[in-house]
């Protein structure tokens, strides 16, 4: 079938401004989004402007606006969108991350803001001499769905507080922390309390749930970040303190 | 603009951050990678990584050593193996004692399962030894050095793509990259660099690997005269999704799954009757084209696309959805098919390149005469070699944990004693004129065909099964494609974010791959692990016991040897 893709372009020549541009790829209905913006790039204009690498879903290179929901191009098909052949699929970037040129964005806040949780092991207890550190099968699986965030910022493009809010942290960041807040072996929520508990950390999220939609990896974002508010309003209350949630109430 | 180092990282997967987080250390050291930091290869690895830790039952590094070197039918480097799985317990408490969330056991140890050619006691039958996360692992491997670089604020340059290496003699100077954001050549002067750029399986047109895969460190050093190690040693997993390429871990079959022919039959019962479905990657993609050679593919035609199944569906749904997560994902997003109720339809796919960078087991590149000082390679673009002529399943994971880190411990020692090198900003001058000769080019030929041409011709010809005639035609085939090459053109003319000379960048170093991959092929005239010819069936230890070296000179390739290690297990008949 033949599909039109209508992608948002911007760039120097476009004088920075976005201007939509239509382009006719022939596809199967098993193809990949992506592979329709290789064919075009190779083989139509190489010109156009995108990330991607391992194009099935687990490298995070390729989240894009796709018919104005955030998804990866390599695990996005085209006969999961196409209800009309003749209705253009619309291509856009990434939001609330400036655009680099068409649908590459610039993911340095994106970092800055995950690197400031303390994203990685913190542990209790000095490593033993020779072996690992004792987990059971269900503490393990306290931390499974947040070790499968691959940073492809997708969660961060589709929540709604970060459109009047771009001071707060945002979802990625807050799962990045939970992954290491909920694991038995790591000191868990103290190393991670300035980043979380600020008026900008974790309270902002209003519970829209539009990360969880979009994540392509199906992590439940919103319930990890309600587990990990309520984590840390136990652990003020134990200590007769307040949150910055209060706080500024 | 030029920068200063003591040490540059090239590739920012398992290898060059594990080598970097050694090195940064003590040594200025940065990382350079053409990817955002996490978007690395090593990602996609699922299955395992594998160490003789004896959490299931009875295990010996010694074992695995021999398995390693059995399992690369006896072109294996054997004191190289002996390391790797000596340090490969090591490196996976290592891993976990940085945080790394093993799968785990009842009594709270790190899981382990069976992968195809890890044995206990020589090879009497299939061993728990493939550490994992679900089906996640070099996931989480990834991830974990990349918290551990956070952690201790090691130095990135994300999108940098090398394009040469600086040389004085035999000695580094640094390299030459391209900025891809702003379309500006950077010189880093440096008295080490590590090159940890993965592999190029994107020679070939049915692939596992990322498209970011062009080895283009690989590329880089043979255009500077370095010669490359074993190159015809390529590995088809048997297990790729149909058409796509997609790995499906071999962890599936390691849980209990089975590949059957059209008529239903376990046909690997009559390729290796102990390991059945858990034989080596080479047996069981060898075994696959038989059938399919034979009419027993699912479709029947013979043609060498056809395919068979690989049925999970008896092992319940719980181990399914527990045990291999993102494969059953894979398979409902591209297939619509359910691993827990119906069979995967699965063909080999080109999935890791045995051959690479010649070094020594510290990472130090080298033919086995001349040693290039400050120049080393660790990971998939390195041959140690521990593969040999076909690597096991989980081994690549351990070669970049063991490898990475003994690489990093080198450059950190070797740096205080070297001299600053000599570089400044016109060591970019030659490559500011290629990209200024190709955007002034007015017309010329697209990049896509170049590439399919090359990925198609080397999947048919230099594939699982090889003989002679076919890979003269590739060899023919590559050299034309390189001279078209030198005439494409791009239409894009900006500098910022200049996806064109990027691509073009990589499909040159993918052609020169695919000529070296093919010549070396076409050189070797016996079968021998991955390299199976149909005109020389048998492996020939008088004649072809030693490791190809080989280089380009113009449009040919030119040929050399290297001994191989043979001083701790005699080579044998490779049977399971």
């Amino acid at each position: 079938m033949t599909i039109t893709l209508a992608i948002t372009r911007q760039s120097k020549t476009t004088g920075d401004k976005p201007e939509v541009k239509n382009y006719a790829v022939e596809v199967q209905p098993t193809d990949r989004i992506l592979d329709a913006l290789m064919d075009i790039t190779q083989n139509q204009d190489g010109t156009l402007g995108y990330r991607r690498s391992c194009a099935h879903g687990v490298c995070g290179s390729d989240a894009m606006r796709i018919n104005g929901k955030e998804r990866l191009a390599c695990k996005t098909l085209f006969k999961d969108i196409v209800e009309d052949e003749s209705a253009p699929i619309t291509v856009e970037p990434l939001r609330h991350l400036p655009v680099q040129k068409d649908l590459l964005v610039d993911q340095g806040v994106f970092f800055e803001k995950f690197h400031a949780v303390k994203p990685f092991f913190v542990p209790k207890a000095d490593a033993p001499e020779h072996g690992e550190y004792l987990q059971s099968p269900e503490e393990r699986e306290l931390i499974d769905e947040a070790t499968k965030c691959i940073s492809c910022a997708a969660c961060y493009s589709a929540c709604p507080i970060l459109e009047k809010n771009p001071a707060f942290l945002g979802p990625q960041a807050i799962v990045q922390a939970a992954r290491f807040v909920y694991d038995s072996r790591d000191q868990g929520l103290e190393p991670r309390l300035d980043a979380l508990d600020k008026p900008n950390g974790i309270w902002p999220c209003e519970s829209k749930f539009e990360c969880t939609k979009v994540c392509p990896r199906e992590i439940k974002i919103t319930k990890l970040i309600n587990f990990t508010k309520r984590k840390i309003k136990k652990y003020r209350e134990e200590r007769g303190e307040h949150t910055a949630e209060e706080g500024t109430k | 603009m030029v920068h200063e180092y003591d040490a540059i990282v090239i590739g920012a997967g398992g290898a060059g951050l594990y080598a970097a987080l050694e090195a940064s250390k003590s040594a200025k050291t940065a990382v350079i990678s053409k990817l955002y930091p996490q978007r690395s290869h090593t990602g996609a690895a699922q299955g395992g990584i594998g160490a003789a830790l004896g959490n299931v039952e009875d295990d010996s590094p010694e074992w695995h050593a021999f398995d390693t070197v059995k399992g690369g039918d006896y072109l294996v480097d054997q004191v190289a193996a002996k390391i790797l799985a000596e340090d490969a317990v090591r490196a996976v408490y290592d891993l976990e004692n940085r945080g790394l969330p093993f799968s785990r056991l009842e009594n709270g140890k790190i899981a382990q399962r069976r992968f195809g050619g890890h044995t206990h006691h020589f090879g009497e039958g299939a061993v728990h030894r493939s550490c994992y996360a679900a089906d996640r692992t070099g996931n989480m491997i990834l991830q974990t050095l990349y918290q551990q670089c956070v952690k201790n604020e090691v130095q990135f340059f994300d999108e940098f793509q090398v394009v040469d290496i600086l040389l004085d003699g035999t000695t580094v100077r640094g390299v030459v990259t391209l900025e891809l954001a702003s379309g500006e050549f950077h010189v880093f002067k440096s008295k080490a660099v590590l090159f940890a750029t993965g592999g190029f399986g994107r020679i070939f047109k049915i692939t596992s690997n990322a498209h970011a895969n062009t080895g283009d460190g690989p590329a880089v050093l043979l255009r500077a005269g370095i010669p490359m190690e074993d190159m015809e040693f390529y590995q088809f997993h048997p297990t790729g999704i149909l058409n796509m390429g997609i790995l499906i871990t071999e962890g599936v079959r390691g849980e209990g799954g089975i590949l059957k022919n059209r008529d239903g039959q376990r046909f690997m019962e009559t390729y290796a009757p102990t390991l059945l479905d858990l034989a080596p990657r080479d047996m069981v993609s060898r075994a696959i084209m038989t059938e399919i050679a034979a009419g027993k593919g699912v479709r029947g035609d013979r043609k060498i696309d056809d395919y068979v199944w690989l049925d999970a569906s008896h092992l319940g749904r719980e181990t399914v959805e527990k045990k291999i997560p993102d494969i059953a994902d894979f398979c409902r997003t591209y297939l619509g098919v359910d691993p827990a109720e119906q069979a995967m339809p699965v063909q080999p796919t080109a999935h890791y390149a045995m051959g690479g960078i010649p070094t020594d087991v510290d990472g130090r590149v080298t033919d086995g005469t001349t040693v290039w000082e400050g120049l080393y390679a660790a990971g998939e673009c390195a041959c140690v070699s521990v593969h040999g002529a076909n690597r096991l399943g989980t081994n690549s994971l351990v070669d970049l944990i063991v490898y990475g880190r003994r690489s990093g411990q080198h450059i950190a020692q070797f740096v205080k004693g070297a001299a600053t090198p000599k570089a400044s900003d016109s060591d970019a001058d030659p490559a500011r004129e290629r990209v200024a000769a190709l955007k002034a080019r007015k017309s010329g030929e697209h990049v896509g065909p170049i590439m399919s041409e090359m990925q198609e011709v080397m999947m048919e010809k230099v594939g699982v099964y090889r003989e002679e005639r076919a890979m003269t035609e590739a060899v023919t085939k590559v050299q034309e494609l390189r001279e078209r090459f030198e005439h494409v053109a791009v239409e894009d003319h900006g500098a910022d974010f200049n996806s064109q000379v990027l691509q073009i960048s990589e499909l040159g170093n993918l052609l020169d791959l695919a000529l070296v991959t093919a010549g070396s092929a076409l050189n070797r005239q016996e079968s021998r692990g991955a390299h199976s010819r149909k005109d020389f069936p048998e492996r020939d230890d008088d004649t072809w016991l030693k490791h190809t070296l080989a280089s380009i000179d113009g449009k040919d390739v030119k040929i050399g040897y290297k001994s191989v290690d043979v001083s701790i297990w005699e080579p044998k008949p490779r049977t399971y």
